[in-house]
C-alpha cells in the first residue's frame, strides 16, 4: 500500500511535469518545422525560437476586438488553449504513468479536439465577416471527414490492444508483442493525412498563406489579435504536438518507459526529442514537396484517409492482425 | 412505501386524471388566458415532474399491474408499470416539465377558443403518451396510441388557416395511420392462436410463435413504429409536421413522441416476442445507419431552422435504431454484457435526445416570437439581442453535437464502446459489418457537429441580416425557466453518467436478464466493462479544462495586462461590407450539397453574370419523395379513378349493382 501510494504520487507528479513540458515545448516544435522548411527552401530562417518571440510580442500588445464581438468570441481562445493543452498532456510520449488518462480515453480525446474545433468555428462566425464564415465552413468541411478517420485509426489500435486507454494501448503495442500489424500500416497512412488536414498544413491548408481565398484556419482567426491570437497560435502548436504525439504513441512507441520505471526517464526524454526532431523534419519535407490542392479536392483526399482507416479496421477484424 | 398501500401505478393514474382535468379547465376557462398561462401550464409542469419521480420509483419497484373497470364489456383496460415503462416515464416527465414551463410563457399571445382547444389537446397528448407507456393490452395500447396521434394532429394543425400546415397535418395523419395499422396487425399476429380476447400482453408473452410468425410480427412492428419514429423511408412527415406545429408541440413530438415508438420496438422485440433472430438486428442496424446518414445529410442543407432540427431528429432516431439492432445481435449470440451495454447506450441516447432536442425546439419558438422568422437566412447576430436564449441554446447545441463533457457525448461514447468490444461474434459477415457501422456512426456524429455549427452560427452569431432584427427581444421569464431546466438536464446527464447508467441497468435486467454494473466501483469514473479497457470521467474532465482555462487567464493577466480596445471589424481593404455577405444557411450547407449531390433532388436557377437584376433560387428536395411516394400516389389515384367509373350517383345503377352481386353470389355459393 505504501509503495502504491508512492507510485501514485510520482505518477501525479509526472503528469504535472508533462503538463508543463508540453506547453513549454510546443512552440519549439513549430519553430523547428518552420526552420526546416526555411532550410529546404534555401532561406536562412528566423531560428527555432521565433515562435516564442512572436508569442511574447503578441502578449504585450493591446487586444483589438470588433464592436459586435460577443462573450463567445472572448472566451474561445481560452477554451481552445485549454483543450489542446489537456489533449497534449494526456498522450503518453515519455512514460505511460498518466493518471489523468483515466478520465479521458481515445474517444474522449477526439471529443476534446472536436470541442475546440466547434468553438473556434463558432467564434469565427461571431463577427460576421465573410472570411470568418468562409473559414468556419471550410474547417467543418475538412473535419467532418478527418474526425471519423482519426477515430477509426484510434479504433484499430484499440482493437489490437483491447483497450481505449492510451497508456494501455502504448503498453500493449510497445512491450507485449513485437508483431507487425498490417492493419496499423493502413491506419498510419490514414493518420498522416488526418494530421496534415487537422493541423492546417499543405496540401489541405497553408499555414503561411496570405491569400485569403485559400485560407482555412487563418481565415477563422482573422479577427483575433494580441493575447487572444497568442493563445490560439500557442494552441495550434500544442495541437501539432498532440497529433505528432498520437502518431508516436501508436506507431513508434519504442522508448516510452513502462509504468513505475522512473529510472528510465532520462533515456525516454532523449528518445522523445529524437522522434520529434525527425517528425518535424519529415513534416517540413512533406510540405515542401507537395502543392496545396483546391478546396473541393480536400474531401476526396480526406475520403481516402477515411477509407484507408476503415480498411485497416476491417483487416484487423478479418485477419485478427 | 408499499406498506402504505400506494403503488407507483396508482400515482400515474392520479396524475393522468389531473392532466385531463387541467385540459378540461383550460377549455372551459378559455376566456381568461392569464389563468391558463399562470396556473394550468405551471401545474401541468409540476405534474410532469411528479410523473418523472414516479418513473424513478418504478425503476426500482417490482412491476405493478392494474385492471381498469373501463373499456368494452369483457375487454377491460390492463395497465402495467415495469422498469422499461418507468424509464420512459422519466423521459416523458423530464422533457415535458421543461416544455410545459416554457408553454406558460409561450402561449401568452394566444386567446379564446384557440388557446382553450390547444390546452385541452396538449394535455390529451401528454395523457396519450403516458398511457401508451403503461398499457398492458393491445386494445388499451391502440386506444392510447390513437389518442396520441389524433391529439398531436390537432396540435400540428393549430394554425389551420394556412394551407401548407393543413397539408403537413394530413401527411402526418396518413403516415401515422398506415403505421398504426401495421402495429395492430403485429399485435394480431402475436395473439393469433391464443384464443379470442387474448389481447393482453401477458398472454402474448406466454405464447410461442414459430420463427416465421415472430419474424412477421417483428417486421410489422418495425414498420409501424418506424413510421411513427421517422425511420427511412417513412420519414417524410417529420420535416413537414415539425415546422408546422407550434414550437412546444414540436418539442414534445420530437423529444418524446418519437421515443414512444422506440419504446414500442423495444417492448415488442424484447418483451412480447420471446426469441429474437440475428437478422432482425442486422436489418435494424442497416436501416438505422441509412436513416442516420440520410437525416444528417439533409439537415446540413436546410434553410428553415425547424426543418433542420426535424432532419436532425431523423438522424438521432437512426442512431437509436442502430443501438437496438446491436442489442438484438449481441443478445442473440449470447454476448450478455455487450447486449446490456448497447441497450443502455440506446436508452441513454433516447433520454439525451429528449432533453436537447426539446431544448432546441422551444428555443426556435423564442426566436420565432422575437423575430417572426423561421428562415435562418434572415436571422443572425441574435446573441446580442437574446443573450439568455443564446446561452441556453448553446448548451443544447454542444450537447447534440456530441461534445464532452455534455450528455450527447456520453451516449455516443457508450455506443462506440459497444462497437469496439464486439469482435468474436460467430457470424463473419456481421463481424465485418460492425466496423463499417462504427465508421458510419462516426461520420454521422461528425456531420452533426457541422450541422450544429451551422444552426447556431447562422442564427445567433454574426451580424443581423435584416433590419427588423434590431427589435428582437429576449425570451421571457417562463420561457427561460423551461429552457434552463432542459439545459440543466443536458449538463447533469453529461456529468453524472455513472448514476444514470446504474438506473438504466434495471431496465436491462428486466429486458435482457443481464446487467452491466460499473467496473470502476466509483461514482466518478464510468467504466462499463473494465477500467483497463475503457473509462471516462466527465467531472474530472470538466474540472481539468476549467482549471487550465482559469490558470491561463490568471497568468495572462498577471504577467501582461487585460487591455482591450473595440474597433470596427477588419474589412480586408474593401469598405463596402454588408451583413448580406455572411454565409447564409444555404451557403454554409453548400459543400455538403456538392459532395453528396447524387442524393439530393436539386433545383437551381443561377443568374447569368451579365444579369442586371440577378435572382438566385435554389431548392434541395428529398429524392425519395419522387422515387417512392409520388408513384404510390399516382397508383392510388389511378385505382380511385377506376373505382370511380362504377359510381355515377344514380340510385337505380347502384340497385343494379346490388342485384348483380346477389345473383353472382347465388350462382357460386
Amino acid at each position: 500500500m505504501e509503495n502504491f501510494n508512492l507510485n501514485l504520487f510520482f505518477a501525479i507528479l509526472f503528469q504535472l511535469a508533462q503538463l508543463l513540458v508540453v506547453v513549454l515545448l510546443a512552440p519549439l516544435l513549430t519553430g523547428w518545422v518552420n526552420q526546416c522548411q526555411a532550410w529546404l527552401q534555401n532561406r536562412s530562417g528566423a531560428g527555432v525560437l521565433q515562435p516564442y518571440r512572436v508569442l511574447r510580442k503578441l502578449f504585450h500588445k493591446d487586444a483589438v476586438m470588433a464592436h459586435n464581438a460577443s462573450w463567445l468570441f472572448r472566451v474561445t481562445p481560452y477554451i481552445v488553449f485549454g483543450c489542446m493543452w489537456l489533449a497534449a498532456a494526456i498522450i503518453p510520449i515519455i512514460a505511460v504513468d498518466l493518471p489523468f488518462s483515466q478520465a479521458a480515453d481515445v474517444i474522449a480525446l477526439v471529443g476534446v479536439f472536436a470541442l475546440a474545433r466547434v468553438f473556434i468555428a463558432l467564434a469565427a462566425m461571431d463577427i460576421g465577416t465573410s472570411f470568418g464564415t468562409l473559414g468556419a465552413r471550410r474547417e467543418m468541411l475538412v473535419s467532418f471527414l478527418a474526425e471519423p478517420a482519426l477515430l477509426m485509426v484510434l479504433f484499430t489500435a484499440s482493437m489490437i490492444s483491447h483497450s481505449t486507454q492510451l497508456p494501455r494501448i502504448v503498453e500493449s503495442l510497445a512491450y507485449h508483442q513485437f508483431v507487425l500489424y498490417p492493419s496499423l500500416a493502413f491506419a498510419a497512412l490514414a493518420f498522416l493525412i488526418v494530421l496534415l488536414a487537422e493541423n492546417a498544413r499543405i496540401p489541405v491548408d497553408n499555414p503561411s498563406t496570405h491569400l485569403e481565398l485559400t485560407m482555412i484556419h487563418e481565415a477563422m482567426i482573422l479577427e483575433y489579435s494580441a493575447r487572444h491570437l497568442a493563445l490560439i497560435e500557442w494552441a495550434s502548436s500544442l495541437k501539432l504536438l498532440a497529433y505528432i504525439s498520437i502518431g508516436v504513441a501508436l506507431f513508434f512507441p519504442y522508448g516510452i518507459v513502462e509504468a513505475g520505471n522512473w529510472a528510465g526517464l532520462p533515456l525516454a526524454v532523449v528518445w522523445l526529442l529524437l522522434k520529434l526532431l525527425v517528425a518535424g523534419a519529415g513534416l517540413a519535407v512533406l510540405e515542401t514537396v507537395t502543392a496545396k490542392m483546391r478546396i473541393f479536392r480536400a474531401p476526396e483526399f480526406l475520403g481516402t484517409a477515411f477509407l484507408l482507416a476503415v480498411l485497416g479496421l476491417l483487416i484487423h477484424f478479418l485477419l485478427g492482425a | 412505501m408499499d406498506a402504505v398501500g400506494i403503488l407507483p401505478l396508482d400515482v400515474v393514474g392520479w396524475l393522468v386524471q389531473f392532466w385531463i382535468a387541467l385540459g378540461g379547465a383550460g377549455l372551459l376557462l378559455q376566456r381568461t388566458p392569464q389563468f391558463i398561462n399562470r396556473f394550468v401550464f405551471p401545474l401541468s409542469a409540476l405534474t410532469s415532474l411528479l410523473l418523472a419521480a414516479v418513473g424513478v420509483w418504478a425503476l426500482a419497484a417490482t412491476p405493478n399491474i392494474m385492471v381498469l373497470p373501463l373499456g368494452l364489456p369483457d375487454l377491460p383496460f390492463h395497465l402495467r408499470l415495469d422498469p422499461l415503462s418507468g424509464f420512459f416515464l422519466i423521459l416523458l416527465g423530464g422533457a415535458s416539465f421543461g416544455v410545459s414551463l416554457y408553454s406558460a410563457g409561450y402561449f401568452k399571445s394566444m386567446a379564446g377558443e384557440t388557446l382553450g382547444l390547444l390546452c385541452l389537446e396538449y394535455h390529451l397528448f401528454l395523457v396519450g403518451m403516458t398511457l401508451v407507456l403503461v398499457a398492458d393490452d393491445a386494445y388499451m395500447f391502440m386506444v392510447a396510441w390513437e389518442t396520441m396521434a389524433l391529439s398531436s394532429y390537432f396540435l400540428v394543425t393549430t394554425d389551420h388557416s394556412i394551407p401548407d400546415i393543413r397539408k403537413a397535418g394530413y401527411l402526418y395523419l396518413l403516415i401515422a395511420h398506415v403505421g398504426a395499422i401495421a402495429i395492430l396487425l403485429s399485435f394480431g399476429v402475436m395473439q393469433a392462436g391464443l384464443g379470442i380476447g387474448a389481447y393482453t400482453f401477458d398472454t402474448m408473452r406466454a405464447g410461442h410463435l414459430t420463427e416465421f410468425w415472430s419474424s412477421v410480427a417483428f417486421l410489422l412492428a418495425l414498420f409501424g413504429f418506424g413510421a411513427k419514429a421517422g425511420v427511412l423511408p417513412m420519414h417524410v412527415w417529420l420535416p413537414e409536421a415539425h415546422p408546422a406545429a407550434p414550437s412546444p408541440v414540436s418539442a414534445l413530438m420530437s423529444g418524446v413522441m418519437l421515443k414512444t415508438a422506440i419504446y414500442g420496438i423495444l417492448r415488442v422485440t424484447f418483451d412480447l416476442l420471446g426469441t429474437q433472430l440475428w437478422w432482425w438486428g442486422v436489418l435494424a442496424l442497416g436501416l438505422g445507419l441509412l436513416t442516420a446518414v440520410f437525416g444528417v445529410m439533409f439537415a446540413a442543407v436546410q434553410g428553415d431552422m425547424k426543418r433542420l432540427l426535424a432532419y436532425s431528429s431523423i438522424e438521432n432516431i437512426g442512431l437509436l435504431l442502430v443501438g437496438i439492432g446491436l442489442t438484438i445481435i449481441f443478445h442473440v449470440y449470447g454476448k450478455d454484457t455487450l447486449a446490456a451495454l448497447s441497450l443502455i447506450a440506446t436508452l441513454y441516447h433516447s433520454l439525451n435526445h429528449a432533453m436537447f432536442k426539446s431544448l432546441l425546439f422551444i428555443g426556435t419558438g423564442s426566436i420565432l416570437h422575437a423575430t417572426g422568422e423561421r428562415n435562418m437566412g434572415r436571422l443572425g447576430g441574435l446573441i446580442q439581442r437574446m443573450p439568455w436564449a443564446a446561452a441556453l441554446m448553446l448548451v443544447g447545441v454542444l450537447a447534440i453535437a456530441g461534445l464532452p463533457p455534455l450528455n450527447g457525448f456520453v451516449s455516443e461514447w457508450l455506443m462506440l464502446q459497444a462497437f469496439l468490444l464486439s469482435p468474436g461474434l460467430p457470424n463473419n459477415y456481421i463481424n465485418m459489418l460492425v466496423p463499417v457501422a462504427a465508421a458510419v456512426i462516426a461520420l454521422a456524429a461528425a456531420l452533426a457537429a457541422y450541422v450544429m455549427v451551422k444552426f447556431y452560427g447562422v442564427i445567433f452569431l454574426g451580424q443581423p441580416r435584416e433590419k427588423s432584427l434590431e427589435h428582437a427581444h429576449d425570451a421571457g421569464k417562463w420561457e427561460c425557466m423551461g429552457m434552463g431546466w432542459l439545459a440543466l438536464a443536458c449538463v447533469v446527464l453529461g456529468l453524472a453518467p455513472v448514476m444514470v447508467v446504474g438506473q438504466l441497468d434495471q431496465v436491462s435486467q428486466m429486458l435482457l436478464g443481464t446487467h452491466l454494473g460499473n467496473a470502476a466501483n466509483d461514482w466518478v469514473f464510468l467504466a462499463p466493462v473494465d477500467t483497463e479497457r475503457a473509462s471516462y470521467s466527465p467531472l474530472y474532465f470538466l474540472l481539468a479544462v476549467l482549471g487550465v482555462m482559469l490558470l491561463t487567464s490568471v497568468l495572462v493577466r498577471r504577467f501582461y495586462h487585460g487591455r482591450l480596445r473595440r474597433s470596427p471589424p477588419w474589412d480586408c481593404g474593401f469598405p463596402a461590407q454588408t451583413p448580406r455577405m455572411q454565409d447564409t444557411a444555404e451557403g454554409f450547407g453548400q459543400p455538403i450539397r456538392r459532395i453528396f449531390e447524387p442524393f439530393f433532388q436539386i433545383e437551381r436557377d443561377v443568374p447569368s453574370p451579365f444579369d442586371t437584376h440577378p435572382r438566385y433560387h435554389g431548392q434541395t428536395e428529398d429524392r425519395l419523395w419522387y422515387i417512392l411516394y409520388l408513384p404510390i400516389k399516382h397508383i392510388t389515384e389511378k385505382l380511385a379513378a377506376l373505382a370511380g367509373l362504377l359510381q355515377h350517383g344514380r340510385i337505380h345503377l347502384y340497385l343494379t349493382y346490388t342485384f348483380v352481386t346477389l345473383i353472382v353470389l347465388l350462382v357460386f355459393v
